[in-house]
């Protein structure tokens, strides 16, 4: 179970990366909503697979049972991804609506290119 | 504590209630902001004799329950964040402040204020994870506040990057629970101290400290900020700049003293390393700039680099530094960006080169002359003694080279200083700038937060003893452990 949790978070992890560095918007904002699952399964296989919970009487392992805790961190991070997702992706479609671009290098505007004292200010 | 946590929130409520009655909002969000600071002086004189407040929030004890923590760095953080906080409410009453008309811009700024106050009381890693979110999500409404190109562009990159910080922070939480079992910050300083720092820990330090950084815009991951605070609003980037990167220098600070100690770790000369890049580049980037709040964006990047120059040392006295630098520093960058605020809606310009003449306006300019030369660190104002301290603290630790780079990033701050002195303020105007109706409430607000800078100057002695004993029970580390572990709800 924990080797394949394993290799799920590399792979999410790795697709999430390569969105993000992507040229497009849209890819952007798939690519930030891949981390954040990837980080969630994280969570989840690092604390959540023993068969301690917290609240186990003399601390002594109860088979079937799992740590609750980390499901209830990764339930509140499910919550705030979700919230999060939701206002880029509007955020993401205002841009796109008042640039008319989804092309990322192509926005320059809030970082205009280096000058020297002998150019124009910007008007 | 509980006015602290509580205030925001119902002020934020009643502000929503009062969409589109824009002078009630006004006068009520101001009223509001008071009370936090008076809820925040309070705890502050509470805890100033040397005393740590604990508060078992559910009734359940530290290390199973959510506790918040309130020692003197906490509360003096909250008590400045909250004036700055006033100041920009003030100013935001200034009709050259355009976002700030929108309805939403009071009621955020106090989610704002509630996020940043929560994340500097909490005493437990995963609620600082959830304060950061509540920061940070009214940050990013205020930030596209108002639309238009560069604004939204700035937004998506402040959005995107703030959002791969949070996934850092969510995975170096979850590794350090799955290691030590436990979140509370006290539980887990008692556990790492005990314990030779395994690389698990070691792994979810670094993963912690990626996620802190990049929030507080250190080197190599900081060009999302002068990418996207000069966009926003006078107001707004004046409570970002004072605020959001300061939350990320104190949860560094959290993590690398009271969590996990740095010395002898390999994250230790990382840190030094990083602090004097960010030190460095911002001050370049800064050098090659015209315009003003774009100045002042990379200015807060090397800034951010003395505080972490100091954190990267370690030890008492260096601590007393970034404690006495952080409470300097808020001060000063968020009066900066009130006063180029004003100076554009002055001049009608932010390119420095489109300006000058604003020595005609006297209380403008006698802030600006306090705040610029704090910056640039001329005595007997604030700056001056904060970098003393921190370039002392190197010299102690027999850093030469973290030395000659501050010393050197002092000097060229002095000369961006200069430059917008020279340009904006001392040069004849191209155009004459006009005089700006309603803009007595952002000078008002300016000057306050002029005079707190002239009385950390004047008053630096008693405020170094004071920033020494803070830093003596930061870096003795069991004060703030004993207090959290042995409080009883």
């Amino acid at each position: 179970m924990s080797v394949l949790l394993a290799v799920l978070t590399g792979l999410l992890v790795a697709a999430g990366t390569w969105l993000v560095l992507k040229r497009r918007l849209l890819h952007l904002v798939l690519g930030i909503g891949l981390l954040g699952h990837a980080a969630n399964l994280l969570v989840f296989a690092a604390g959540g697979l023993s068969e301690s919970p917290a609240f186990a009487p003399g601390g002594t392992p109860l088979p079937g049972a799992a740590d609750p805790l980390p499901q209830a961190l990764v339930l509140t991070a499910i919550v705030i991804g979700f919230g999060a997702t939701a206002f880029l992706l509007a955020l993401a479609w205002r841009a796109f609506r008042t640039l008319g671009d989804d092309d990322l290098p192509g926005w320059s505007g809030s970082e205009p290119p280096l000058e020297n004292d002998h150019s124009e200010p910007r008007p | 504590m509980t006015g602290l946590l509580v205030i925001p929130p119902l002020t934020a409520l009643v502000l929503l209630a009062l969409w589109g009655r824009p002078r009630l909002q006004a006068a009520v969000s101001l009223a509001g902001m008071l009370a936090l600071l008076g809820a925040a002086a309070h705890l502050l004189l509470e805890v100033a004799p040397g005393g740590i407040l604990v508060w078992a929030v559910g009734g359940w004890p530290a290390p199973l329950g959510i506790v918040l923590v309130a020692d003197r760095l906490a509360a003096a953080l909250v008590v400045v964040s909250t004036l700055v906080g006033v100041a920009c409410v003030l100013a935001a009453r200034s009709p050259h402040d355009d976002p700030a008309r929108h309805p939403a811009w009071h009621p955020l700024v106090h989610l704002l204020m509630w996020g940043v106050c929560g994340a500097f009381c909490t005493g437990d890693l995963f609620n600082l994870f959830v304060w950061f979110e509540v920061m940070l999500m009214a940050s990013f409404t205020l930030i596209a506040l108002g639309g238009g190109r560069e604004r939204l562009e700035g937004a998506v990159k402040y959005v995107a990057m703030n959002l791969v910080s949070s996934v850092l922070f969510l995975c170096g939480c979850g590794i350090l629970y799955g290691v030590c079992g436990t979140l509370n910050m006290a539980d887990l300083a008692r556990i790492i101290s005990a314990a030779d720092t395994p690389p698990a820990v070691q792994a979810a330090g670094g993963c912690l400290l990626a996620a802190f950084l990049l929030k507080s815009a250190a080197f190599p991951l900081f060009a999302w900020l002068p990418a996207s605070y000069h966009t926003a609003a006078p107001a707004t980037a004046a409570l970002f700049s004072a605020l959001l990167t300061k939350v990320g220098i104190y949860a560094v600070l959290r993590l690398t003293v009271t969590i996990m100690p740095l010395s002898g770790t390999l994250l230790q000369p990382i840190l030094l390393w990083v602090a004097l890049a960010t030190m460095a580049v911002g001050v370049l980037g800064a050098a090659t700039q015209m315009e003003l709040k774009r100045i002042l964006s990379f200015h807060i990047v090397s800034q951010v680099g003395y505080m972490l120059l100091s954190i990267a040392i370690g030890g008492a006295t260096a601590l007393a530094a970034a404690v006495f630098y952080l409470i300097h520093h808020i001060l000063v960058k968020s009066n900066l960006f009130l006063i180029v605020g004003l100076a554009a809606a002055h001049g009608g310009a932010e390119d420095v080169r489109r300006l000058g003449g604003l020595r005609r306006f006297p209380l403008l300019y006698a802030g600006f002359l306090i705040s610029a030369a704090s910056l640039a660190g001329i005595p007997p104002f604030s700056g001056f003694f904060a970098k003393l301290a921190t370039v002392r603290a190197a010299a102690e630790a027999g850093q030469w080279v973290a030395v000659a780079v501050a010393l050197a990033v002092g000097f060229l701050t002095l000369y961006s200083m200069v430059k917008i002195h020279r340009e904006a303020f001392a040069k004849e105007a191209p155009a004459a700038p006009v005089p700006l109706a309603g803009a007595g409430w952002a000078t008002t607000a300016v000057l306050v937060l002029a005079t707190g800078t002239v009385l950390i100057g004047l008053g630096a002695g008693p405020l170094w003893r004071w920033s020494l004993a803070v830093g003596n029970e930061l870096a003795a580390r069991t004060p703030y452990i004993d207090a959290v572990l042995k409080a009883t709800p």
